[in-house]
This record gives structure tokens, sequence and C-alpha cells, in this order.
């Protein structure tokens, strides 16, 4: 199928095509009730709560009035609804304002102001400088000579260098009031995702010059979300528009992101789903025997047996059923979705991670994950402007044999090299000259006249930059003349011929013509070997490549700097060939190569340049903590290898020789891939033992054959091997890496910055975009952006960590509370006759879920278990977030056991005080009640750390709204607590047992907390006593030292002789032994060596030391 | 960072670009997560002083109210089997079930302690599921509030809804079903002793549950071989008395929850003096024989915590003797094995380094 645009002619182009109004939004005004109903229901837990509140409407089975589980449900559904309804609306109103930007479009022979979404396929549109493409567009003219425009694609592929887009040969050299009346047709492919094709054909109709075919290209494409830049104007025809761009098809709501946390409550919600059936099942048999036996003896029942209905069997069952839907909570996914968002929005207000120098907060996107942050084992990271400031700064270089800037360490504030230039000695003078003019770089000025550069390339633009400081300024550049400003004198030159950097020749040379003297010069810059070994084979360079080695060593990117003098003949005699090269039509890039290489040789090597790509501020103290906290580090980079290397090295990726180790995994073929990645695998098997840091560095080609051809192998070192550098990888190499890091089971955290991290952020666990230089793709596709990479330890350190603590105990407790008010309804049953009566009356069972147990709990968001700093200091605390110490089988089972054991307090106290003449329904009722609420006012103190105006608030306030609530209601003539809560207040036997079931209920389970805390302690809780004493011993908090340092002050004595401490060492083992389950995790793995560096204190100390350095 | 001090520098800053606005999150103590909070911590200290003051307090309650317990006098006469002539299992229920047979019978119980009016007269029965799935839903409180045609409601009461069509009021399981035994009291010399049934409900319900209305259809009443009814209920309602005035069976109404339970028959509003004996006329009507149920008239006084029940008294001084005890082993251990607490030696990634600086050796 093709599409013909007719350009220029809205009666000739059909239709059928969509309008440009775009749409991100989930519903419409019309289906959101339909649609969102369900979608809400396509979840178990809901068609089960659905399937309960049914049942409760045959009045025969239900043990309360529906309204006990409708009106929750109701509740529930609104809040969700509701939610949706916001996004949904925030995304509309993003729509809109997109949709409603105006674009100059031609209609009818006239340009007009019209908004975005009324732009028709095949209508032509002017753009300015600076605009936002509306659309796909076939660009057919632009200000500038030539037909080139310049793109900013960032948007689209993170590549925040220009691009060049062409005008198609037909239509260059038009004018804009020809370009008013232009007619076309225009043969493309039906609307696909790829970004990089576009195999269409023009024809232009008559008057036009041509009416041959004339193939297009995605060169001679605007897309939408580029900008245009560098610009006056440019004009073109659009051929996609709407949700029909290569954009619009490439973007579709990614999938919802599940915790880990999630999948540990689905899980166990299962398992309380199961035990439900066995005591549904239980209870019902029991019940039925019952009725069997006893019920016809009771005559004041009058059961009748011989005409009950066939259904009779199932009617208790089908009781207890709705009896024991308490059991799983109803209330815990509208709570945690609360909670989950006040953990977002703590996110977006901290000031601790706003950076000021670009005004960006950091952004939850995704409220719903913040808990897995904590969880996070393996970070892969990008590395240009994640790590790095993605700013080229030109930081030495080396001329003549004299190297600058070696004191300072910046060569622009070397007064010895501005003297040398001051005083004009030819070798600097030329040095300067080719920084500033060996490149594609232009100038621009901006209104107020301050001089601006554009670069293709970020070291180009170093260099003209640091050429300006020396005063060698680029002034302009138009068409074929260049401007330089040298102290005060204005130099002109012609640029002759460019040749072009390519990859293969890693060098770039510009033949200029200085216009005074009209001499003939060559300039090159390149990679240090290829310059080398092109220079006059007389010259000395030993010191330079000596100072190439010193620089690319301390993590500076290199380069070489030469000249040639030509004379004319020389030249022209070359030019020729270079233009019959250029001109040929097959194999041209070789053939210009060829021709290149006659004329750079012979060249003099004038010295070398070095850049720093600066790392962001904190990003090596980031990632020791980081590391520390057991996080392994991915780097994936589409940078070359020795690059990638320096910058790991350079923030504590890996320690240099000997603590650290690289390991190259290379090859060009199959069989070199897999012989190198099972000697790499020998030797990480051999030296996991050993306390050594190793990495494995893997670039995309051998990346490539190793995941093809020996997927397993790469599997397993992937799992030996704590870091990795990736380099020379392609964006789906990047989700694919994620993705086997995944299906190794770990929690994964992708950090990127640009558009080509897209991929590997949504295929994470959790995706952290920079919201840098590179646009904003990265950020609005991830999780949660940043403004810069050091944030990143306290997103996962505080926010991450503390989510996983809240989360952790808010969901038990969930659970907990509603198994305790269910096993009191289970033992009640047993003095009932099994018949499944309730308890407890509607009423209360409603706003025990919704209110009274909700809203105490819901004060966990402001709990802290630990200080921040404390934990910013002992990052290893991390591990017990990361192995799930706080939410497991093993934590769970503490919890139904004390669910258990609550309801038995409860029961058996109210019902031995309450006996005999006290015996009434309403009152015992109230009774047990009263104990469950007041219970629950110890509970969650008792599990909660550190109380603020906001927990007491909550917790104390709940009673007191029990209280009113429930006098309100016993007010209620009609109702059937009428003046219950009157009489039983006034009854000191009911204040008496309230008091008991507290103390029964609290004493064993504080005493058996105190037990742990102090003699069975887990390091949160050493860490706490540690927080408790330092705050006491010395007035002032801030002051805290660190356990750890102070430990590290007086290990030494202590590891070589003192046998006694390392026994209790041993006996006091923390609780490693919380939870067997942990370590079942790994499938087998030993985690305990998992989550702890091998060494930590060689490692710290030495990266310590390492990052002073720096 | 203060945030103060961010603040200022960031005013100063954004003065020339004023029209842009900042981004940056409004400081708050709630925002922030820095809301002053205090950590109390289980410190050996305070855990062992709260448990010690748990114990002080409980004890000295516990036995106040077991002594409170133990000055409530209280008789209890079970009248189940001894209220019968000698008969089989079957022969009692064709008995009881049987309208025309005699079921008066006698019996003397001693006063073993001196007992101040009021003195409560209570029926207690054993195995009787008042809190039935079936029992306790089977009434319908509209009916019984006698509202404007409020008679013929019965919606819940089945199976004891209607007869023959019409409705009953008051309808339901628990009405028909009421207590129908009765006593009588006479001291030794012979004088009767008035058993006060005014006031036996509680107020709210006689006031505001139960209304204007009188028996109707109500099966008791009925002459049960005509209906060709097998079994018999409980107790005939006379036809004219409205319900809220008829207080055995608001008592009777107030369902209780276990199934055994005492309700109040009456009061006895003289004294009883220690060793005086009592003779009871129990007139034995209700059906307790096919379930196996326990019939009990139980005489008891009252105190500030109701009737006799050690249970809290005991509680509270097994409680309070259990914390003690808690809080004096908590102190042996922390005496004798005091913890140094907050050593981040036993970090565990801590003692990781001695082990391998060992190794490493």
């Amino acid at each position: 199928m093709k599409r013909f645009v007719y350009v220029n002619d809205s009666d000739l182009t059909p239709s059928i095509y969509c309008n440009n109004r775009i749409s991100n939004t989930k519903y419409t005004l019309f289906n959101f009730i339909p649609k969102n109903l369900w979608e809400q229901f396509s979840r178990f837990m809901n068609k089960y709560f659905l399937l309960i509140a049914c049942l409760q409407l045959w009045p025969l089975i239900t043990p309360v009035s529906p309204a006990s589980t409708w009106g929750p449900l109701i509740l529930i559904f609104a809040v969700s609804a509701t939610k949706e309804a916001w996004d949904d609306h925030g995304r509309y109103l993003l729509d809109k304002k997109a949709n409603e930007r105006s674009v100059w479009v031609l209609k009818k022979g006239i340009k007009t102001r019209t908004q975005a979404q009324d732009i028709q396929v095949g209508d032509i549109l002017w753009l300015r400088d600076q605009d936002e493409v509306p659309c796909d567009m076939v660009l057919l003219g632009t200000s500038e000579p030539g037909g080139i425009c310049y793109v900013e694609t960032a948007a689209m592929d993170g590549e925040t260098d220009l691009k060049t887009r062409v005008v198609p040969p037909p239509c260059i050299g038009l004018t804009s009031d020809l370009l008013h009346k232009i007619k076309g047709v225009i043969e493309c492919p039906q609307p696909d995702k790829d970004i990089r094709r576009f195999d269409a054909n023009l024809r232009l109709f008559p008057p036009f010059i041509d009416n041959d075919f004339c193939s297009l290209t995605i060169n001679n494409t605007l897309l939408q979300s580029c900008y245009l830049r560098n610009t006056e104007w440019a004009c073109g025809v659009a051929v996609y528009t709407g949700n029909e761009t290569k954009l619009g098809l490439s973007k579709g709501l990614p999938e919802p992101k599940l915790t880990a946390v999630d999948h540990m409550i689905d899980t166990l919600t299962g398992a309380i789903f199961v035990f439900q059936i066995v005591v549904v099942v239980i209870l019902g048999v029991a019940g039925n025997m019952w009725r069997l036996s006893e019920g016809q003896k009771i005559w004041y029942v009058k059961y009748n047996l011989t005409s009950s209905p066939w259904y009779e069997f199932l009617v208790i069952p089908l009781r207890f059923e709705l009896l024991c839907s308490i059991m799983i909570p109803i209330s815990i996914k509208v709570s945690l979705d609360l909670v989950k968002s006040v953990y977002s929005k703590f996110i977006d207000w901290d000031l601790q991670m706003y950076d000021e120098s670009t005004d960006t907060p950091a952004v939850a996107t995704n409220t719903a994950i913040s808990e897995d942050l904590g969880q996070v084992e393996y970070i892969l990271t990008d590395k240009t402007g994640t790590l790095t400031e993605n700013i080229m700064v030109f930081k030495r270089c080396c001329i003549n044999r004299v190297c600058y800037g070696d004191a300072t360490g910046d060569a622009l504030t070397d007064t010895q090299l501005t003297r040398a230039l001051q005083e004009h000695v030819p070798e600097v003078v030329k040095f300067v000259k080719v920084m500033a003019m060996c490149n594609t770089v232009v100038p621009a000025r901006s209104g107020n006249g301050a001089l601006s550069y554009k670069a293709q390339s970020q070291d180009e633009e170093a260099l003209v930059q640091a050429a300006s400081r020396l005063h060698m300024k680029l002034i302009s550049r138009t068409g074929s003349r260049l401007e330089l400003d040298f102290l005060g004198d204005t130099l002109h030159y012609e640029i002759l011929d460019v040749l072009e950097f390519t990859s293969d020749r890693k060098r770039m040379s510009v033949i200029v013509r200085e216009l005074k003297s009209r001499k003939i010069k060559m300039l090159t810059k390149g990679a240090d070997e290829t310059i080398l070994s092109i220079v006059n084979p007389e010259q000395q360079c030993r010191v330079i490549s000596e100072a190439v080695e010193h620089y690319s060593q301390v993590g500076l990117r290199t380069m070489c700097v030469a000249w040639r003098d030509l004379d004319d003949e020389e030249y022209s005699r070359w030019s020729v060939k270079f233009k019959e090269a250029n001109s040929s039509v097959t194999d041209r890039e070789w053939k210009v190569a060829e021709v290149c290489q006659l004329i750079e040789t012979n060249l003099e090597l004038l010295g070398a340049t070095a850049i720093e790509d600066k790392l962001q501020e904190g990003v090596p103290e980031t990632i020791r903590t980081l590391r520390k906290a057991g996080i392994n580090f991915w780097m994936l980079t589409g940078d070359k290898q020795s690059t990638a290397i320096q910058i790991a090295l350079s923030c504590n990726f890996v320690l240099p020789e000997p603590e650290g180790q690289l390991l190259h995994v290379q090859g060009r073929t199959q069989q070199e891939v897999q012989t190198s990645l099972e000697r790499v695998l020998r030797t990480l098997r051999i030296s996991s033992t050993e306390p050594k840091d190793i990495a494995f560095v893997i670039d995309g080609w051998a990346l490539e054959l190793a995941l093809h051809y020996n997927k397993q192998a790469f599997e397993e070192l992937a799992m030996l091997s704590k870091t990795a550098i990736c380099c020379r990888v392609t964006p789906s190499q990047k989700a694919q890496l994620v993705q086997l890091v995944k299906n190794c089971d770990y929690r994964t955290l992708a950090i990127g910055d640009g558009g080509n991290d897209v991929k590997m952020i949504q295929e994470a666990h959790v995706g952290v975009g920079i919201s840098g230089r590179e646009g904003l793709q990265a950020a609005r596709a991830a999780d949660f952006s940043l403004g810069k990479f050091r944030f990143l330890e306290r997103l996962i350190l505080i926010h991450g960590r503390y989510s996983y603590n809240r989360t952790a105990f808010l969901s038990q407790y969930s659970v907990y509370k509603s198994l305790l008010i269910c096993f009191i309804q289970i033992f009640f049953s047993f003095v009932s006759g099994v018949s499944g009566t309730s308890l407890f009356n509607s009423f209360s069972l409603m706003a025990y879920n919704v209110v009274y147990t909700s809203i105490p709990v819901m004060t966990v968001v402001q709990d802290k278990d630990l200080k921040e700093e404390t934990v910013l200091q002992n990052p290893e605390i991390l591990y017990i977030c990361q192995a799930g110490r706080l939410i497991n089988p093993s934590t769970f089972a503490g919890w139904f056991g004390r669910s258990l054991y609550h309801a038995a307090v409860v029961f058996l106290i109210t019902i031995h005080v309450y006996a005999n003449e006290k015996s009434e329904m309403e009152e015992m009722a109230m009774v047990a009640f009263s104990g469950c609420i007041w219970l629950q006012a110890f509970v969650v103190p008792l599990e909660m750390n550190a109380f603020t105006s906001v927990q007491i608030l909550g917790i104390v306030g709940n009673l007191v709204l029990f209280y009113v609530v429930n006098f309100a209601v016993s007010m209620l003539k009609w109702g059937g607590m009428y003046t219950i809560m009157d009489r039983i207040c006034r009854q000191p036997a009911y204040w008496l047992a309230v008091t008991l079931i507290v103390v029964m209920g609290m004493g064993p389970v504080f005493a058996l907390k105190y037990f742990r805390f102090v003699y069975r302690p887990n390091a949160i809780n050493v860490l706490q006593h540690y927080e408790h004493m330092t705050a006491s011993a010395n007035a002032n908090p801030a002051s805290v030292e660190s356990p750890l340092r102070s430990f590290e002050k007086g290990s030494m004595p202590l590891s070589l002789n003192s046998p006694s401490k390392a026994e209790l060492g041993s006996v006091y083992e923390p609780l490693l032994c919380d939870s067997p389950s942990s370590s079942l995790k790994r499938g087998g793995l030993n985690y305990s060596t998992d989550f702890i560096p091998s060494s930590p204190s060689k490692f710290t100390l030495s990266a310590y030391a390492r990052s002073k350095n720096n | 960072m203060s945030a103060n001090g961010a603040s200022t520098s960031d005013s100063g800053v954004a003065i020339p670009p004023a029209k842009k606005e900042s981004k940056k999150p409004k400081y708050s103590k709630f925002t922030q997560q820095e809301l002053p909070a205090c950590k109390p911590l289980l410190t050996p200290g305070w855990v062992i002083a709260t448990f010690v003051v748990v114990g002080i307090i409980f004890i000295p309650i516990g036995a106040v109210t077991l002594l409170a317990s133990n000055g409530v006098v209280e008789i209890v006469h079970d009248y189940e089997n001894s209220c019968l002539p000698n008969l089989s299992r079957d022969q009692r229920i064709t008995h009881i079930q049987n309208p025309t047979t005699n079921k008066t019978c006698q019996a003397t119980l001693a006063v073993i302690k001196d007992m101040d009016a009021p003195i409560y007269v209570y029926y207690q029965l054993d195995n009787f599921y008042q809190n039935h799935r079936r029992y306790v839903k089977s009434r319908n409180d509209k009916q019984l509030r006698g509202d404007n045609g409020a008679a013929n409601e019965t919606t819940g009461c089945k199976p004891e809804a209607t007869i023959n069509g019409l409705p009953i009021a008051p309808c339901g399981l628990i009405a028909w079903s009421l207590f129908n035994d009765t006593y009588g009291f006479t001291d030794n010399t012979g004088n009767s002793l008035n058993v006060n049934k005014k006031g036996i409900a509680w107020k709210s319900d006689r006031e505001d549950k139960f209304g204007k209305i009188t028996p109707q259809n109500f099966v008791n009443n009925m002459n049960s071989s005509a209906l060709g009814i097998e079994i018999i209920g409980g107790k005939a309602l006379p036809e004219n008395v409205p319900l809220d005035e008829d207080e055995d069976l608001i008592v009777w109404m107030r369902t209780a929850a276990l199934p055994t339970f005492r309700k109040l028959y009456g009061k006895i509003e003289t004294d009883l003096k220690k060793d005086q004996s009592l003779n009871i006329q129990i007139e034995n009507n209700y059906n307790t024989y096919t379930f196996g149920g326990g019939k009990k008239l139980v005489l008891s006084t009252t105190s500030w915590l109701g009737g006799k029940n050690n249970f809290l008294g005991i509680a509270y001084l097994t409680v309070g003797i259990l914390c003690m005890f808690l809080a004096f082993v908590f102190f042996l251990v922390h005496f004798r094995n005091p913890r140094p607490l907050g050593d981040p030696s036993y970090l565990s990634w801590n003692r990781k380094i001695p082990s391998a600086a060992n190794s490493s050796h």
C-alpha cells in the first residue's frame, strides 16, 4: 500500500487521512465509565470482591448487610476511577496545548496562521527558527543557500548534535513565492515507526522544472517533535499527521510496572485466598454436620429437614464465604495507592533533589513504584550526559614539546601559553588556528551580540571555545568564507575543501587559503594513532605521544593536531582528483578516502589537545555509596571503549590495577567471542573468592555475537560479574541487557538521559531519566526524572528505602487487621452453632476496614526507622530492603500469628467478662470491637519508629473518632446499636475488659520485640541504638560520626587479636536468619556474599582516597 | 543545606530572568519529611519500667475486682431434671410437649449468706443458641415498634411470619419461642415473696424499641391441636397487653450472644437473711429436653461490676504477676549480660572486615 500525497492540493488528496490532532488520552468522555470499569474488573481482586458483593444481595446467606461490601467497593472504584480520570485529564491538557499551537499553513494559496491540529496531509507549512515540527513533513524549501536546514532531533533519538536536512533536488532554489504555487505528488509508504527510513518519490507538476520522479530519503524530511535550528525558515509538505507520525506510532503507553512488593503482596493474598477457601470448606462441612445432628433438635430454629431446597447444603458454606471474605482486605489497594502517591509527592517535593543550576526538581512520573527503588540490585547506566556533564571542556595541550596546563590542570589559565601567544610563537599560533578552523562549527550571533557556536560535535565546540579564549576567535563562517579575530587583527580565509571525518579515517582536514597571503594550508586533527602515522617522519614526536598517553590515563579525550603548507600546484593537481572522487557514483566514500590520503601526508605535528568531559558533580561518591549499598553497576554506552574505560575508572566503577581487574570479551567472529568469553569466565570463577574488583568489558559487536550464540555463558558471566562496561551498544542492545539481568531475577534500575536510553528505561523495573542536555525524552519515558546523577543516591537510599519499609508495614498490617476481625468471627461461629452468624454489625465491619484501621496506619508515610544521615553513612543497610527482609512469607507468618493470637485474646476475654446475665449480642460485639480498636492503637505505634505530630494525631484522633462515631450511631433509635455505647461506657467491666485485652494482647508482642531488639538485633536495630546513643551523648545530633568509619579506625588491633569479639560476632548473628526464605530467593545462589562487596573496607578506603585525589 | 539560605540566594539570582517561574519545590517541614519526631527506643530501662508499672497497677485492680465478685451472693438451682417425674428421655419430651400435664414442682433453697435487696431473679438456659443465624434474625423491629400498619410487617420473620396467610405479631422465631417457665417464692413462714417484674427490661427498649402493638395471630395463643401444629412454641402473650408492657418478651428479645445465658426474670425487693430457707414453686413448661439444654434458677445480688464473675479478678492478678515476673527476668538478664547497645561492630558488613583481614594474612 502506498500513500499519495498531493502537494498543496486539498481536492486531490483523499480525506481519509487523519488530521494532525494528536491524542495520548486513554478515554473519551463517553467511553470512560464502561472502559474504566472493564479495566478495573480485569483485576482478579476486583472480580472477587464483586462476586462477594453480589452474593451478599442474597438475603438467605448474607451474614451482614450488603452495604458492608458495596460501600467500600464503590468507594474503591470511585477512587481509582477518579485517579485515572485525573491522569487522563492531564494528558488531555498536554495534547491540547500541542494541538492548539499555531503554525503557518498555506491554505488556498495564502499563508495563514492555524492551529497545529488543523493541518491536513498535503498542506504546506512554514516553520521559523526554533520552531517545533508539528507533523512529519517533506522539506521543500529553506532560507539557506543550497537548500539545507538544521534540525535538532533530540526529542526523537536523543542525539543533540544538529543534523542537516536537504531540500530534494527539484525544489532547490525555489523562492518563497514559487513555493506558494508548488504542486506535485509524493508517493510514500504507509505510516511506520522507523525513524531512519523514508523511501518515497516526489514528482512536481508543471510548470515546475522536473517532471521525473525524484527519490526521497529520511534526509529530505522533518519529523514531528524535532526543532528547526540555525535556519531562518523552512517550508515543507505534511505527509504523516496526528497519531500517524513516526513519533506517534512509536510511542504508546508502556506496560504498567509492578513492584517486587506488589508481587509479594499478590502472592500473600493468594495464600490467604487459599487459606480462606480451606476455612470455608471446613466450617461449611462442620456447619452442615451440626445442622443435621443438632439442628433438628433445636426446635426453636424450626429447621425443616424434609422440604428443604436442594441448595440447602450450600447455604452454610456460602455464608462462611461471605463472613470470611473480609480476610482479604478490600482496602489494601486504595491504601497502597494513596500512600504511594504520597511517596511520589515526597520525591517531587524534595529540595535536596532539586537541581538549582537547571531549575529541575525531581519528578516521580510513575507514582506506583517508589518502593522498588529500595530493592534495586543492578543499576544500568548510560555514560554521556548521565555520568558526565556532557559538557566538553578543553583542558590541556602539548605544543612543540611543551605541555601546558600541568600545574593548574587547565591550559587556558596557563600564563606560559598566553605569553607564548602574545609573543606569536609560530607553532603555538598555528596550533590555535587549527583549533579554531579545523571544524564545521558555525558561529551565530544572538540578539544581544553575544557569539555562540553551533557544532555537530561537542569536541569541536570545546576546541573552538578554547581557541576563542586564547584570543583566536572564530567570528563568522558564511559559505566558503571564514573570519578569525586574533588579538584584534581580523584574518580572512577561504575554505577550499573539507576532508570529512569518518570513523575509518579517524581524522578530518580543512584546506584553506589565507586571503592576505594567498597561501594554501591544510589543517588536520584526529585520533593520535592516525595522525602520528602520517606526520613527517623526520619529526620527533616522542614527547607528544607521551603526553597523549598521559592525558588518556587521567581520563581526557585526546586529539592530535597537525598542519601542512601546500603549494598551489600541488593543490590544484590534487583538487581535480578530489572532485572526481567526490562525484563518483560507486564506492564514493572509499574513493574519497583514498584521495584524501594522497594529500594528508608529511604533516607537521603541532601538538595534542586534551578535552575533558567533566564528570557530573558527586558521581564517584554516589557510585561508591551505592556500591557499598550492594548495588552492582553496569555501564552501557554508545561511546568507544577507551573513553568508557577511562570514565569507569574515574567514577569508581572499577579500581585500577592491582585492586581492580578488567577482563575483555572481544572478537570479530563467533568463535573468537566464544573463546574469549570462556577465558573470562574461567578467570572469574577462579577469582570469585578473592576480594578483587573485577569487571568485564565488551563491545557491541561481541555482545551481539555473545547474545546470539553463547547466551548461557554470557548469562553466567552477568551473574558472576558485578560490574560491566558495555561500549558501542545500540539502544536495543541496552534494552536486551536490561532484559538479561532481569531474567536473572534481579531488580534493575536503568538510568539515562537521551532518546537512545528510552528503550532500556522502559524495559527496566525502574527507569530513571536525567533531564539533561540531550532533551527531555528519557525523562518523559522514565518513572523518575532527576536533574543530576548524584540525586540517585538520595532517591534510592532515602526515598526508595523509606517507601519499601512503609509499604511493607502497611500491606502486612492491612492483612493483619482483616484477619483479626475475621478470626473473631470464626471463633464466634463455634459458639453460635456453626451457623454463620456475624458477631459484628454491618456498620462496624465497614467502618473498621475503611476508617478505624486505615487512618492511623496511613500516617506511616511520615515514619522513619533511621535518620537520613544514618542511612547515607551506612548504605549497607539497604541490603535489608534488597533481600526483601521486611515483607516475605516469614514476616507475614508473624503477622498471621499475631492476628490469631489477638483474635483469641479479644474473643476469650470478651466472652468471659460478658458472660451470663451480660451476654447480650450488641453489647458483647461492641466490647470485642472496642478491644480490636484499642489493640490497633498500640500495634500501630509499636511498629512505627518515629512519632511526628501527624502520627500522634492519626492514632489518638482515630480513637476519639471511634467513640464519637459510635456514640452518634448509638443515638439512632432505629439502629441496632441504640443506646449501646451509653450503656457499656458506664460499665466498669467494659473498661476493665478493654484494658485487659490491650495488656494481654500487647504484652507478649512487646516483650518479644524487646528481646529481639536487644538480644537479636538486626542491622537496623543496631543503628537505631547507635543513633540513640549519639543523640543522647552529644546534644548536637548533626555531628553523628559514622559508626562504620569509627569502626574502621579501631578495627586493626581488633581484627588481629581479639578472638573473644569474633566469637561474640558469630553468636550474635543479626537477623540474617530472620527469613529463611529470603536466601532461597536467588535460587541457590549464596546470597550472603552477594549483597556485600566482598572486601568493603579495602574498597571503601582506596576508593575514598581515589576520589579525593580526583 | 539550610533551606533559608538556599531561598535567599535563589531570590538574589532570580531578579534578571524574573519572568521564568522557578520550579523549585516549596519548603515545609512536612514536604521535606523533617517534622520533629520523637523516637522512643525499646531500651531495657524503659521496658522493665513499663512492665513493673503495669504489674503495680494490675495487681490491686485484680484484688479489688475479685473482692467485689466474691461479695456477690448467688444461689443457683438446677431444675432441669429435678422438676420432672422420673421418666426416660423420650417420655420427658412428650411430657413437656403435652399441654395438659401438670408441670409444677416445689423446691427449697437455703440462703447461705445475707442477701440485700434488690435480689435479682434470673433464669439460666444452657446450650440454647439464641445466636443461631436463623434465630437471631427472625424478627421485625419495625413491627415491634408498632408504627402505623406495622402489624403486617413481617419481613425477615420466616419461618414464623404468617399463619394461614395472616401476619403474625410479634412475628419471628424469637418471640414464638418465648421462655414460659414461672417461679413463685415463699419464705419459711409461708408468706409469699413478691417478685417485681416491672423495670426488668432496658428502658430504651421499653420506650423506643417496642410500641403499642398488641399480639395478633400469635401462634402460642392458639389452640395448637386445632391448628394441627405438632410442636408448641413458648409463652402465650395476653391479647390485650401492648408489647412495650410485656417486659418478659422484651428481655427475651435481647438475644444472648452465647449459648449459656441468664435473663432477668424479676426482682425480689426484700432482704434475705442468712440460713433462711426459701420455697420455690416452679412451673416447668419450657422444652429444653429435645436438645439437651439446661435450666437453672438463679438468685443473685449485684456489685459495681455486676453479677458474680471471678474472671476479671483472676485475669488481672495473673497478668499483673506475669508482668512483674517478666520485668524481673528482663532485669536479671540485663544485669547479668549487659549488652553494649548500638555497637556498630554488630553490623554484619563491619564484622566481615576482620575475617577478611585474617584470611588474607
